[in-house]
């Protein structure tokens, strides 16, 4: 696969290190009432579904970002890719 | 030998005669010549078993879908099997041998079990050797592989050097007859960047095996002319001797090609005998041609019985006919080509058997009808046909060409889930419409199956293809060709015949074994495929996959696009190991890493040994130690006497800096950091959000806003992979950078009773380190040896009074020369990763072997030190019931009863207990002689820790079939309370 880098342009799959779900952003806050079922929720459930998807990739031998990659995952089309920080933060203002 | 069967004319070069052998036998033939075109040239048509029965068999094809001519060339650790002969080129000297043929190829002891044919049907496996069950193992199986099989490996190491390497395009052209060439004279003259790549060692393909011209010349001559144009192009790569073998997401491609493969070893020097390319194509334009297939019936698969076309291609491109004699089988006007055109090269043609009501004339005798049998065991003597009026012929021939008509070669198509579609005037499969992303088909393989409709279809596709890229480009003036349409009924197989009709030559499939499996149940594809293997050879069912299919449909009764579609993957043709590995191969698998002052280690004689990528000493031999646990006994003894000094520049380091820094540690550690002083380090504990601990280390804070962490040395990398997810995932609006540092800085341990003496003697006089100065856990950047930075960190793994010291990396050697130098009064030792760790054993410190990816926080003893004032990762979740349950397993100390050692990994049970999972009380984890206490001890893990204090266990070790008994202690053997610590 290539992977369309904010950045760096096209690179190829082999740079980067795959993590799961980009819902892994949305930690809840550890100090909140009923944290535990939240993190229960947060670690073991996840949606697998079969066609878009947002992950999340590590730019390991690269320049070392956390990306976000919007891929349908039966035909492997990728059509976003954001920095996780990014989307972290607009995440956070919509809540 | 004389080349009895060589024609005149082809495109082999008899200026260069060539010697090679087969089967011990010397033969002649010439450059151009591929083995198998070289051996029917000199009138040899035996060249293998099968694999199943041990069938005679000789070359099908003329291409890499051969089934049958599979060979081992050359000899010793050279000799590579299952080479196709057809596809071998000759050089001088070569040597190729059958294989699967004991103790000869005309004398194959195994061929008995042709004779046992009818035990041996379709899903013999399952259904002889179910019982008894341990009769599998011991008796059938090895039985069976030595029975069956392909070539076998020299068992020797491969000397040749194997390469890979990258390749960019704007359009890659796969294959290069009639449409690839078109296609890549087109966008080779439109100035995009071309590659064009054929498996062949001569492009042309179809144009070199045919007699038929092309723009007014010979089909091999506009080739010639077109390639040498493309040749003088900069923008054009020519790759012949390229197998494109798979088509991988966002148009990547990978191909091998054989540099040197086809020249005699000792001329090949250091050049890489494959190299496997990674091709990054904008487009791709598929021109892969069509691969003829035969018609099934009974003894179809004597030698001398082989494609019609590849007959034609044996006396166009080789000069070599396959026999004296020849008949030619054929449901399509195309079998009747081969008939003619070896009628003009002077063979004798003695008829062409065609079933269809209205057979082209061309001047050979046609009878209408099928052949129903054969005859010659060891090569074709005659042939049996049933006239459609009802009579009865027999031909005496030796060689007989088979048409059943073209598939189209979809194979690339479908490699990206495409399933291909079905065209009911060419009775095959055509590429579906989910092609990989950015490729078009053109040619043969698109189901084009004229010269003309492939020029011109490989022109238009390019044209299409550049279109796309924004590269605008004319097609050229198609040439004129001749334009046949295919005439085609189908036929799959003869009804008529008693004996076995082939389907899958290489894995020895029938018609009737595929009835069987219908019969039985097996009508899906898939499990067809399974049960009778057909398709599951090397050819991958190039030659079988459609007939199998077709007599399944004829057995259900519905079409075969409805009974199922043949699904290819990659690789297109077997690939050798050699070639995926490419150079990482032995020491060169993965990189070593070597630390600043490894050759002073190697001076010293050390022992090293592999943790991840580097390497480590692991102890230092002195003269007269003939054990390793002399050395290392006497390196702990010394640093707890004295001094020792370590190599510690492996430790992960990462830098952490910002106004947040001291927050985001807060956040990443499970305990507290925010108050840490500047000048001061702290143990951390890092969890993973799940709650099991990830990693431990320590963190220094070097100023307000920098603080330096480490990590073991195995876990730097995904320390710091977590590291930075937590910081732009998790932390993003903190200001807070990190880098590793881990190969910045040389770093040594430096422990023992005398470390702060060794230490003072090289630290520059303006930095006090005394006791008070620098006491327990500080830290500090610091200078040595007149003015070079450096960093002193006073921590202590082995329980003693120690430090960490680091450098530049460059000044790394010179360090540990300085203070080995140094410490000679102290009676210094070096010591090595075995001293480190018994000395942790012996002070009770977790490592690598306590954190397995089972253990939380409360396992460790730790969990008072997870904050509950803050957040951070896994705090949560690792104080949840299960985890902190008081009966759980907890760290704890184990001293052996008796002289024995007590093996890492056994299992621990109360007295008396039966050895039972469910009587399981923990395991042991770490376990070292300890010299200090002149006992073996171990760390483990315990169900209620420090309750069974003083509880005498049994250590039950199935595996190395012990059980011993230890008694459990306090975990910190050394030095509990830490006074030599703070000394």
């Amino acid at each position: 696969m290539l992977i369309p880098h904010p950045l760096l342009g096209l690179r190829d799959a082999q740079e980067f290190t795959y993590f799961g779900d980009a819902s892994l952003l949305d930690r809840p806050d550890g100090m909140a009432e009923g944290a535990s079922e939240q993190f229960h929720d947060y670690l073991y459930l996840r949606d697998n579904p079969a066609g878009e998807h947002q992950e999340l990739w590590f730019h390991e031998q690269g320049d070392r970002s956390w990306l976000v990659v919007t891929r349908n995952t039966l035909t492997h089309e990728i059509f976003k890719v954001e920095f996780a920080t990014d989307v972290a933060l607009a995440r956070r203002s919509a809540t | 030998m004389t080349q009895m069967n060589r024609l005149n004319g082809g495109l082999v070069n008899r200026d260069k005669p060539l010697e090679f052998t087969f089967e011990g036998r010397t033969y002649s033939g010439f450059e151009g010549d591929t083995v198998a075109s070289a051996l029917l040239a000199n009138g040899v048509q035996l060249m293998g078993r099968s694999f199943k029965y041990h069938r005679p068999r000789g070359v099908l094809s003329a291409g890499s879908e051969e089934p049958n001519g599979l060979m081992e060339i050359g000899t010793g650790a050279d000799r590579t099997p299952n080479s196709r002969a057809t596809v071998v080129e000759l050089y001088d000297g070569l040597t190729a041998a059958s294989q699967n043929a004991w103790p000869s190829l005309e004398r194959d002891f195994m061929g008995v079990n042709d004779l046992f044919a009818n035990f041996l049907t379709a899903g013999f496996y399952y259904k002889t050797f179910m019982w008894p069950k341990a009769f599998w193992e011991k008796i059938y199986e090895p039985i069976i592989r030595n029975a069956a099989g392909l070539g076998a490996l020299s068992m020797e190491a491969d000397p040749s050097v194997y390469d890979k390497g990258f390749l960019h395009c704007d359009l890659l052209v796969i294959g290069a007859g009639p449409s690839g060439l078109m296609a890549a004279l087109t966008a080779a003259r439109a100035g995009a960047q071309v590659i064009l790549a054929d498996e062949d060692f001569r492009m042309g393909g179809r144009l070199n095996a045919e007699s038929y011209e092309v723009g007014g010349q010979a089909g091999s001559a506009w080739a010639q002319a077109t390639l040498l144009e493309l040749a003088s192009l900069d923008n054009v790569r020519l790759m012949s001797r390229t197998t494109v073998l798979g088509a991988f997401d966002h148009g990547i491609f990978s191909a091998v090609e054989r540099v040197t493969e086809h020249l005699p070893t000792a001329s090949v020097g250091a050049a890489p005998r494959q190299t496997l390319w990674r091709i990054y194509a904008k487009r791709s334009l598929l021109c892969a041609g069509a691969l003829e297939r035969t018609i099934a019936f009974s003894n179809n698969d004597r030698p001398g019985i082989l494609q019609a076309g590849a007959m034609r291609a044996y006396a166009h491109r080789w000069a070599a006919t396959v026999g004296q004699r020849v008949a030619v089988f054929t449901n399509n006007d195309d079998g009747h080509r081969t008939a003619k055109d070896l009628a003009d090269k002077g063979v004798t043609v003695v008829a062409v058997i065609d079933p269809r009501e209205v057979p082209p004339s061309t001047g050979v005798p046609v009878i209408r009808g099928q052949v129903v049998d054969t005859k010659g065991r060891l090569g074709l003597k005659s042939v049996q046909v049933r006239r459609h009026d009802g009579g009865m012929e027999t031909l005496k021939v030796d060689a007989l060409g088979v048409s059943g008509g073209w598939n189209p070669n979809v194979s690339l198509t479908c490699h990206q889930r495409g399933r291909p579609n079905w065209r009911e005037d060419i009775a095959g499969f055509v590429p579906g419409d989910v092609l990989p992303v950015g490729m078009a088909v053109a040619g043969a393989a698109n189901g084009d199956l004229s010269t003309h409709g492939a020029l011109s279809s490989g022109a238009k596709a390019a044209v299409e293809s550049l279109e796309a890229l924004g590269i605008s480009s004319t097609a050229p003036d198609v040439p004129d060709a001749e334009d046949a349409p295919v005439n085609l009924t189908p036929l799959w197989y003869v009804g008529e015949g008693k004996a076995r009709k082939w389907i899958d030559f290489q894995n020895d499939v029938t018609v009737k074994d595929v009835k069987l499996a219908h019969q039985e149940g097996f009508e899906s594809v898939e499990h067809l495929k399974r049960y009778t293997t057909l398709g599951m050879a090397t050819d991958q069912g190039k030659n079988s996959n459609l007939g199998g299919l077709a007599v399944m449909a004829e057995m259900t009764g519905k079409p075969v696009p409805q009974t199922g579609t043949t699904i290819f993957r990659p690789p297109y043709t077997p690939v050798a190991m050699g070639a995926l590995a490419g150079r990482s191969v032995g020491k060169e698998f993965k990189p070593t890493r070597l630390t600043p002052s490894h050759h002073w280690a190697v001076r010293q004689g050390a022992v090293f040994v592999e943790v991840g990528q580097w390497m480590r000493a692991q102890w230092f031999p002195q003269a007269g130690e003939t054990h390793w646990r002399q050395s290392v006994d006497r390196e702990s003894l010394a640093v707890r006497k004295s001094v020792g000094i370590c190599d510690v520049t492996t430790l992960g380091k990462v830098d952490v800096q910002g106004k947040d820094a001291a927050q985001f540690l807060n956040m990443i550690y499970a305990n507290a950091f925010a108050k840490l002083p500047v000048g001061k380090t702290r143990y951390g504990l890092m969890l993973r959000e799940d709650g099991i601990a990830m990693d431990d280390g320590t963190a220094a804070r070097l100023a307000e806003d920098h603080f330096v962490v480490t990590t073991t040395t195995a876990n730097a990398g995904p320390v710091y992979r977590h590291m930075e997810f937590v910081r732009q995932g998790l932390c993003p609006d903190m200001d807070v950078q990190l880098i590793s540092t881990t190969d910045a800085w040389a770093q040594y341990a430096v422990a023992g009773p005398n470390s702060r003496k060794l230490l003072q003697k090289i630290v520059d006089p303006e930095f006090d380190i005394s006791n008070d100065a620098f006491p327990f856990m500080a830290c500090g950047e610091i200078t040595v040896c007149g003015g070079i930075r450096a960093r002193l960190f006073r921590i202590s793994f082995s329980g003693e009074m120690a430090y960490e010291i680091a450098v530049p990396t460059r000044y790394g050697e010179s360090l540990i020369e300085v203070m080995m130098e140094a410490g000679k009064e102290f009676d210094v030792v070096p010591y090595g990763t075995e001293t480190l760790s018994v000395l942790r054993i012996e002070k009770g410190h977790a490592a690598g072997n306590e954190l397995n990816g089972q253990i939380a926080a409360a396992h460790l003893g730790m969990i008072r030190m997870v904050s509950t004032k803050k957040d951070s990762i896994g705090a949560v979740m690792t104080r949840r019931e299960e985890l902190v349950k008081e009966d759980g397993l907890r760290l704890m100390g184990f001293e052996a009863i008796g002289e024995d050692i007590l093996p890492a990994g056994s299992h621990v049970f109360a007295e008396g207990d039966k050895q039972t999972p469910e009587a399981d009380q923990g395991w042991l984890t770490s376990a070292c002689y300890s010299p200090h206490l002149g006992k073996h001890i171990a760390l483990g893990y315990i169900k209620g820790g420090y309750e069974r204090k003083d509880e005498v266990v049994t250590i039950a070790n199935p595996v190395q079939g012990k059980t011993l008994k230890a008694r459990v202690v306090s975990a910190h053997f050394v030095d509990p309370e830490g006074a030599r610590l703070r000394d």
